[in-house]
């Protein structure tokens, strides 16, 4: 292998690296945000509000990241009201397109990850919570969340690993992330095998960082109480 | 209706060439899935700290990351491989057998924990009964334990199948002919992204729906007579 050449795009390959960081932050978080109304629409005894919920949880996680991202960066750019619409300011820029189909499909994951947390705290402690007079936000908030979230971590930091390897798939919109620039430095260098070498021990190291403080923060969630 | 301006047939074909690389990545990965249980339940520190470090770099580096390095980087490596060992070839890696070798791996070396818990999972006792009333080995693997993994490793194969499905679309950045490099040819020559890409995506939702069907009944039969005796 060409030890120089690796030295000479590592940096290159480092700038990246805070590209796919951010996008993974900005989808964790929007994420979330949206994965928790989801999972309680998708509880809820309404239909109106669970069977939208079942629906967009199905389409999200029943097709691919790659058409979800393509309908959203190349899709919608089919119609001309939304080209001259002020949407069109996200839509067309691949970096929102990564973000929003990224963020919408981790939410379908992370919401049924949630919505089996919640269904898993014991009835009767719900019931006994309601007999004393507890509201139904005291119930979400001193019942239900504090053991719903202790067993909802395991799966949910399964789904941040795999959404951080999803987020490679910006760089088939041209965004140029780990994975982006991989691709462009190997156009311009033909050293597939080193380049690919750095990238792989970048990511690596980005999903032995997840996995070992998201296991941090479930050792201090479940020792809590003990 | 939905127009889909004459490439409906592309579409059908780019699904047969989808189906077909679920399908044979499929046996790739559990073939190698059941060599990786197996080895890791050796015994051989070589070979489970082999499966091990195989697990450890699939779950961490991106699935796409692993389909372009081995088919840009497979044929660099396999050369170079090769003139080490004093043979002069040239092999070149066609899309197809990249595809369903990255796809199996990745499918394997998440099945390898599927079928090494679920090996765990059949009680012992059963096995030294079976032994004590006379069956030969492959009896007792037949009757005893096969029939036993399979409905314990089920569950968590058919998860791993779905997410194989999805991963499927994402070989055509190779140039596979399959459903999504054909709907972003249609695109191409249409310039209707949004009918042939959510096309792509009902037939992708088609393709998960019936495999959780049948799964659910292959489920069902492998735990027909479970929990009659109680």
């Amino acid at each position: 292998m060409d030890i120089e050449l690796m030295k000479e795009c590592l940096p290159l390959l480092i700038g990246g690296t805070f590209v796919t960081l951010k996008l993974v932050f900005v989808t964790m978080i929007a994420g979330l945000v949206l994965a928790i109304p989801l999972a309680l629409m998708r509880n809820s005894k309404s239909k109106l509000l669970s069977i939208p919920a079942f629906g967009y949880i199905y389409f999200f996680r029943g097709t691919p990241l790659l058409v979800q991202l393509f309908i959203i960066y190349y899709g919608f750019s089919q119609f001309e009201a939304v080209r001259n619409s002020v949407f069109w300011m996200f839509l067309g820029d691949s970096y929102w397109c990564s973000v929003l189909a990224f963020t919408l499909n981790t939410a379908a994951y992370a919401g049924e990850i949630i919505r089996g947390a919640i269904l898993s705290v014991q009835k009767g402690q719900i019931e006994a919570a309601i007999s004393v007079g507890m509201s139904r936000f005291q119930i979400y908030k001193r019942i239900i969340t504090p053991q719903a979230s202790t067993i909802a971590i395991p799966g949910y930091s399964n789904e941040l690993v795999l959404m951080m390897k999803g987020t490679s798939l910006a760089s088939t919109v041209a965004l140029l992330e780990i994975t982006g620039i991989t691709r462009n430095l190997i156009a311009e260098t033909f050293m597939p095998v080193e380049m690919f070498f750095i990238a792989g021990c970048i990511y690596m190291v980005l999903s032995s960082i997840f996995i070992g403080s998201l296991s941090f923060i479930e050792k201090r969630l479940t020792s809590r109480g003990d | 209706m939905f127009d889909l301006y004459g490439y409906g047939g592309a579409l059908l074909a780019g699904t047969a060439g989808t189906i077909k690389i679920m399908i044979l990545s499929l046996v790739v990965g559990l073939v190698s899935g059941i060599a990786g249980a197996g080895a890791k339940l050796s015994g051989i520190r070589i070979l489970s700290w082999l499966t091990d470090s195989w697990t450890l770099l699939i779950r961490g580096i991106p699935e796409l990351i692993l389909v372009l390095f081995v088919y840009f980087g497979g044929s660099t490596v396999i050369n170079q491989v090769a003139a080490l060992l004093g043979f002069d070839v040239y092999v070149e890696i066609n899309p197809l057998v990249a595809a369903v070798f990255t796809l199996g791996l990745v499918y394997g070396a998440y099945a390898t924990d599927v079928f090494r818990v679920s090996i765990l999972a059949v009680a012992q006792g059963e096995l030294e009964a079976a032994r004590a009333i006379g069956m030969g080995r492959v009896t007792v693997f037949l009757r005893i334990l096969f029939p036993q993994i399979w409905r314990y490793a089920l569950p968590g194969l058919g998860n791993l199948f779905m997410i194989l499905q999805k991963d499927t679309a994402l070989v055509s950045v190779i140039g596979m002919n399959e459903l999504m490099r054909n709907a972003a040819a249609a695109v191409a020559n249409t310039r209707k992204p949004f009918t042939f890409y959510i096309a792509a995506a009902v037939i992708y939702l088609g393709i998960t729906t019936i495999t959780t069907v049948i799964l659910h009944f292959m489920e069902k039969r492998a735990n027909r007579g479970v929990g009659m005796v109680s």
